[in-house]
């Protein structure tokens, strides 16, 4: 079989693998790499390009969706800074990314270090953690979350019992932001899957040589795991920072579009949304994405300049 | 063998963690078989008085239209969104994984970065746009981006996939005289089946659960997707029976969990593998 194959090779080498490659060089696939792209070519174009510019261009402008955009230069962006439910959105959405990111997270590392081994059971035990990130963003576990968290429920009940009376966290202006960082929280199922596969990759030897040199548990974690996997957590830490930003529907079921109690779950899209489809002033609401975008862009530029610092990446990683 | 001590404590230790992350789903499968005033109120986990009226009230369905319409748009919306999905990624996937042409690394370049981007930045002008040519209150909005392989995520997705596929099948199809569609659709496309399907059922998932969407575009309740309806009737009860909003907002978890409980293994590794969000 061999030799057969090789004396085909043998006999055609001369001309045949060389002719396709040389022409693909010249000519490239050129007409029908842009017909199979065509259906993303036209979304970038008209779903994503386009609307960036004209969502810039609005945000000059004052619009209502019926009159034509008016030209009002920096004025949105001005009356930003002097808007106090505004401002009050950017304090609600920093403080729950400064909450939620650090917490899930650590909770996500916690139960994968607990479950990268070898027993069985392991298998199960990833999947059943990994199950309420599927549901946990939408309306049906929001509407669960702020029962359970609702005066004289399961939760409230809970913390009677150990003589915390908080009342209900859903109205509660105090806890009511708190309560959706657990919800985030108790979605740590995704970043946890991501680090498990990063411990899987941290070489055993390691440890070995480590338990040898006297290393206790704590000094192994602290000085092989997490070094080890800081492209993984730094990797986990953008991701979730970045979605925690655009958090939607979880605090519109529990808060309004006002973010009740109080304006404690008034997170920026929220905001957002009632300013665009509220009270359809499409002008500002363009300049406030455009403001998200550029502080998501901040503290993107800000994680990216630190890792500099923490992350290591081994000679063997690619 | 005599099971060691430490592995005991480990399946121990991982119980009683699970135990905790899973209560509120236990809480509110027992919560839709107690009478409302039970639900609240009451440690008791499993209901002392068992009733169905939760459910019987879920299924009278939200101002005169019936649960199963609210599946049925449901269903709609993440079907076609999967066979958008799925048919428009594979398509661009294939370019950017298997041909040549003048732009790649920059498009290339171009759809990695729109992985990062809010999508709050394009909702007001697509909003317009879709205003002023008459497709609000339709699935159009809804279902357009789908076909455009607007989520990059999938694209990704399926290039790695289909990177890690040999060259060598592709390049005996050619010297046979196979044209790019056909190695598409003959070689790579049956290739890149655990992609597809992980694709397919995120795509189904995030559909099914989309509230932002629908919010913004549709405004007539018969056209209401079960997120939508869910939020109706908290509107229309003022929130106060408890019993059937429970076992509506468990109804529509329903398909989800099913999904999650056959393809948990594609859903895991999707995870690990891509860094999808979940």
């Amino acid at each position: 079989m061999t030799t057969i194959t090789s004396n085909r090779r043998t006999d055609a080498g001369s001309v045949r693998p060389a002719g396709p490659r040389k022409q693909a060089r010249r000519s490239g696939d050129g007409l029908a790499g842009y017909l199979f792209l065509s259906p993303w070519l036209i979304g970038i174009l008209l779903l994503t390009l386009g609307p960036m510019v004209t969502s810039l261009y609005l945000s000059f402008t004052d619009y209502d969706l019926f009159n034509s955009p008016q030209w009002v230069g920096l004025d949105n962006y001005q009356r930003m800074f002097d808007d106090a439910r505004w401002l009050k959105s950017v304090r609600v959405t920093a403080l729950y990314v400064a909450l939620a990111v650090p917490i899930k997270l650590a909770c996500a590392l916690a139960v994968a270090v607990l479950l990268n081994n070898e027993r069985r059971g392991r298998a199960f035990y990833r999947a059943a953690f990994y199950g309420p990130s599927l549901i946990g963003a939408s309306v049906s576990l929001a509407i669960v979350w702020k029962a359970m968290f609702s005066d004289d429920a399961v939760v409230d009940r809970l913390l009677r019992t150990v003589g915390i009376h908080t009342g209900g966290w859903a109205g509660n202006p105090d806890f009511s932001l708190l309560m959706l960082v657990l919800l985030a929280a108790w979605q740590l199922g995704a970043p946890m899957v991501i680090f498990l596969a990063g411990l899987k990759q941290v070489p055993k030897e390691l440890y070995e040589a480590a338990e040898v040199d006297g290393a206790g548990r704590w000094r192994r974690f602290r000085s092989i795991t997490l070094p080890m996997i800081s492209p993984v957590i730094f990797f986990n830490l953008l991701l979730e920072t970045i979605n925690s930003f655009q958090v939607f529907t979880s605090a519109y079921i529990v808060g309004g579009p006002n973010g009740q109690p109080a304006g404690t779950t008034l997170f920026y899209t929220i905001y957002l949304f009632d300013r665009g489809f509220g009270d359809y002033r499409m002008g500002y609401a363009s300049a406030m994405a455009w403001m998200l975008l550029a502080g998501v862009g901040l503290v993107t530029l800000f994680l990216f300049r630190t890792a500099r610092g923490w992350v290591y990446y081994s000679g063997d990683k690619r | 063998m005599r099971p060691r001590l430490s592995t005991v404590a480990w399946h121990a230790g991982a119980i009683a963690l699970l135990a905790i992350v899973l209560y509120p789903i236990l809480w509110v499968l027992a919560a839709t078989f107690k009478p409302t005033e039970d639900i609240i109120g009451s440690l008791q986990l499993l209901p002392t008085r068992v009733t169905t009226a939760n459910y019987d009230r879920a299924m009278e369905g939200i101002a005169g239209i019936s649960v199963s319409r609210f599946f049925w748009n449901s269903t709609v919306l993440a079907v076609l969104s999967v066979v958008g999905t799925v048919a428009s990624s594979a398509l661009a996937a294939y370019a950017f994984a298997r041909l040549r042409f003048r732009g790649r690394g920059l498009m290339f370049a171009l759809m990695i970065a729109t992985l990062l981007l809010p999508f709050h930045v394009l909702i007001i002008p697509q909003y317009v746009v879709f205003q002023k040519l008459g497709l609000v209150d339709t699935y159009a909005p809804l279902l357009l981006g789908k076909f455009l392989a607007t989520e990059a995520f999938f694209v990704f997705l399926m290039v790695q996939f289909m990177r890690n596929i040999p060259y060598e099948l592709d390049e005996s199809a050619k010297i046979d005289g196979a044209g790019h569609w056909a190695v598409f659709w003959n070689i790579l496309l049956p290739l890149s089946r655990p992609a597809i399907i992980t694709t397919a059922i995120f795509t189904f998932i995030w559909t099914w659960n989309d509230f932002f969407g629908p919010l913004i575009y549709l405004s007539s309740p018969e056209k209401y997707p079960l997120p939508l309806a869910l939020q109706l009737f908290i509107d229309e009860t003022a929130g106060s029976n408890f019993g059937a909003l429970m076992a509506m907002s468990t109804l529509a978890l329903v398909p989800v969990i099913l999904f999650f409980l056959f393809f948990q293994r594609f859903l895991v590794e999707g995870v690990s593998t891509s860094g999808l969000k979940g």
